[in-house]
């Protein structure tokens, strides 16, 4: 016989049986249960934040810097409401997770009951699957199920909503060790017939491009990518989802593509004869308009675990569904087996026309502004050599998350943690919390800016508590800067509301949650500051730079534009 | 071009909010739906009337087959099927306009379902271009209330939707 438990007890034990050590949530009425029983085990440690978006943003932090799975936890009502951005921004990245949420018992519900709000509702456009668990038989079934759906297929954040009387019922309790869904299997395993097509196409290619994302890190495929092409010879890029799925110090490596990618890996997809999309979703920011991008005779290959990321938005010539990791084994294994081999000779005068882009340095800038003030983006270099590349990097959203992505080169997937498809500031401090957690020896950095830092800035405490020592780079402007670089091209210099007046004295904000503060104004102070800031292995240092204010992201492409109309940086 | 989805889902309270949340969210049409559950009680069939081009069609299949609790999804318009959809009209039925609307019942193979001195309440089965029709036919002013089901669809022969 099984034994009897209360629901509460249940989720404990199914968290517990799913190997989480670490639950990041934040208590109240209908969860009360749930937290009872948490105090009461030893299995995995709870993280108090405060505020349940840090509590989602830490959790999907957790899973992006490893092959764990995060979990949060929040109450019914305001606790749901609040983590609701977290979950959208999971979502947007196909991000797994659990997100447990506390709801009004069941008699209640319907009834406009005290921090009652219809859950499964709310987030149902933005979760892969979400359940409300009325009977406590259901809930080890849902839970592992939750767990389930979240980890498969294409991954994704999945919530289960438990009414507080569900807590407190008892029943047998019995983990289930698998599940089958007959409503639920995806395609896993690419189709041999295509994968063979897309092999000959690759190898007969003349001027061969791979584009790759956010797919290649989510299933840890960043090994095959490399193998197969260096095989292939040809030039590759990454979204800004997949920095890293290709090392980045690869002669082959070309840079991120896309809205501010570089001038050669936007060239050489418009340019190439045969473009391979593995993992990546071609999204508005990377291709910018499908019309402008369209090109005659150009063969596209495209894997992707989901049906619909495939021909959304470019029409593919091979389609292939499946994991990434396998299909691109089956590549490497057929190519090997096989007699035929690239084609050097057009290899060859593909990259003289690649180097040609690449000669262009578009990603050059003045190290120093004529007034002596720090540049963004020799601050992320000197981050880089301060740290050997090696570092977790965090970010938030704006100018600083793109010269982030652009001058932290990384040579590994998992490294890189940002909110690329809903674009969320205020991810950098709980992103870097969960990714410290996971990595407890890494050196985790967050570059952020004086705008997104100021989202979760309360988390301050929440790393004091837990004695996460993140080194915050904050690249300060005074200014909403994406936007104000907007406001510069687009809109006549009308800077509306993109001024950050009043900011507070970060240097003594840090030290009032009892970190570390740091104030850099000079350019020459930089990498002296760096360095130091990052001798100090267990404290949490706040490095507030004053940055050139009137720095721009550069190349860039505008709105509604095709990849070839980049604005670069000398032609202003 | 006018498309017919049938969709086995299963039977479980939001399944349907789930369907019909993603095709406003992305902007699809819906022409009409109906939805019941099948002689196996744990699941349920959704006829989905709706338009697009074949890109977006093809979105909408794959949109519907993501959902977790979706087992399968037809294109009943890809091949040979059947479409019947229910309606049942109330019309003035008084003086002149009585003898007009019995004869126009039974030219559309209707049937009277309800009969006061003054109305009729027909019930007309048919595609939804025969219900249209009739609609057309008989005079706008003689109609005091319509309701339609929305199509149903089921594919002819050996086209089997079943899990
Ligand atoms: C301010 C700002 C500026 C930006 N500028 C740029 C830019 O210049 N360049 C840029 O690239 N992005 C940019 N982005 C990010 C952009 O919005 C998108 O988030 C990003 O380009 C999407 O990356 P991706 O195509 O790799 O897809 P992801 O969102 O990472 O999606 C991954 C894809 O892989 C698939 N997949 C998942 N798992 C597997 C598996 N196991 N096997 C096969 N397939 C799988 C998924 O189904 C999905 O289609 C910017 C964002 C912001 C906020
Ligand atoms: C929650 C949220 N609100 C608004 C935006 C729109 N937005 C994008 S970038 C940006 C400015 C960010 O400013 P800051 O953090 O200082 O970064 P900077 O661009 O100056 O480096 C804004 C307001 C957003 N992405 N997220
Ligand atoms: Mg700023």
């Amino acid at each position: 016989m099984a034994e009897k438990l209360t629901g509460a007890e249940i989720v404990v034990r199914c968290i517990a049986e799913e190997n989480v050590d670490f639950v990041f949530g934040y208590p109240g009425g209908a969860v009360l249960n749930i937290y009872d029983e948490i105090f009461k085990q030893d299995k995995f440690k709870h993280v108090l934040v405060r505020h349940e978006q840090a509590a989602v943003h830490a959790a999907d932090a957790y899973s992006r810097s490893s092959t764990k799975i995060g979990v949060a936890l929040v109450t019914s009502g305001p606790g749901l409401t609040n983590a609701v951005t977290g979950i959208a921004t999971a979502y947007m990245d196909s991000i797994p997770m659990v997100i447990i949420s506390g709801q009004v018992p069941t008699h209640a519900i319907g009834q406009d009951a005290f921090q009652e709000c219809d859950t499964v509702g709310i987030t149902r456009p933005c979760v892969k699957h979400n359940f409300l668990v009325k009977d406590v038989k259901d809930l080890a079934v849902t839970m592992k199920k939750a767990f389930y759906i979240a980890t498969t297929g294409r991954p994704g954040p999945v919530l289960v909503d438990i009414p507080k009387d569900v807590t407190q019922h008892t029943c047998a309790f019995e983990y289930p060790k698998s599940i089958t869904m007959r409503s639920y299997n995806p395609t896993i395993k690419g189709h041999s017939g295509q994968i063979k097509k897309a092999v000959e196409l690759l190898l007969n290619a003349k001027r061969p491009m791979i584009y790759s994302g956010g797919g290649v890190v989510l299933n840890d495929a960043a090994p095959q990518l490399t193998k197969l092409v260096r095989m292939l010879g040809a030039p590759c890029t990454n979204t800004l989802m997949g920095l890293g799925g290709f090392p980045a110090s690869d002669p082959q490596f070309v840079g991120m593509l896309g809205m501010h990618g570089t001038y050669e890996a936007n060239m050489a997809m418009q340019e190439c004869d045969v473009l391979f999309a593995v993992g990546a979703r071609f999204d508005d920011r990377v291709i910018g308009n499908p019309g402008h991008f369209f090109r005659e005779g150009r063969k596209i290959i495209h894997i992707d675990i989901d049906p619909s990321s495939i021909s959304k938005r470019v029409k593919v010539d091979v389609p292939i569904v499946g994991y990434v990791k396998d299909v691109l084994e089956e590549m490497i294994g057929m190519i090997e087996q096989g007699e035929k081999r690239p084609d050097v000779a057009s290899l060859k005068a593909w990259w003289t026309t690649v180097k040609d882009w690449q000669s262009k340095k578009c990603l050059a800038f003045k190290p120093a502004a004529a007034d002596g003030k720090i540049k963004p983006q020799a601050v992320v270099q000197a981050l880089w050599n301060a740290t050997g590349g090696d570092a977790i990097i965090t970010s938030d959203v704006g100018q600083h998350q793109m010269w982030a992505a652009q001058y932290y080169p990384f040579d590994k997937p998992r490294k890189w943690i940002n909110s690329g498809g809903l674009g969320t500031m205020g991810v950098g401090i709980p992103y870097a919390m969960g990714a410290q957690l996971a990595n407890p020896d890494a050196t985790v950095a967050c570059i952020t800016g004086e705008g997104s830092v100021q989202m979760c800035i309360q988390e301050l405490s929440t790393c004091k508590q837990y004695h996460i020592p993140m080194k915050i780079i904050n690249l300060n402007n005074r200014s909403l800067g994406m936007v104000r670089q907007w406001q510069e091209f687009f809109y006549g210099n009308r800077y509306a509301e993109s001024y950050m007046d009043a900011l507070p004295d970060f240097v003594k904000l840090a030290e009032a949650y009892g970190h570390v503060g740091m104030k850099i104004e000079k350019a020459g102070d930089v990498e002296a500051a760096l360095r130091e800031a990052i001798k100090l292995k267990d404290r949490l240092v706040f490095m507030d730079f004053i940055t050139d204010e009137t720095e721009n992201v550069f190349p860039m492409i505008p709105g509604g534009k095709g990849l070839s109309e980049m604005i670069l940086a000398e032609e202003l | 071009m006018r498309h017919i989805l049938s969709v086995l889902l299963e039977n479980e309270a939001g399944a349907l909010s789930r369907v019909v949340g993603l095709f406003s969210a992305r902007g699809y049409n819906i022409d009409s739906l109906s939805v019941a559950t099948t002689e196996d009680t744990t699941m349920s069939r959704m006829t989905i009337v709706t338009h697009g081009s074949d890109d977006v069609i093809e979105q909408i299949t794959k949109q519907l087959n993501k959902l977790i609790e979706v087992v399968k999804v037809v294109d009943l318009t890809d091949g040979n099927h059947i479409e019947r959809e229910l309606m049942l009209v109330k019309v003035r039925a008084a003086g002149k306009d009585r003898d007009e609307m019995k004869r126009m019942a039974d030219i559309f193979r209707g049937r009277i379902l309800d009969v006061t001195d003054k109305s009729y309440t027909i019930e007309l089965t048919g595609d939804s271009h025969k219900l249209d029709a009739f609609i057309a036919a008989i005079e706008p002013g003689v109609i005091l209330e319509t309701v339609r089901t929305g199509a149903s669809g089921i594919g002819r022969g050996e086209r089997i939707l079943k899990i």
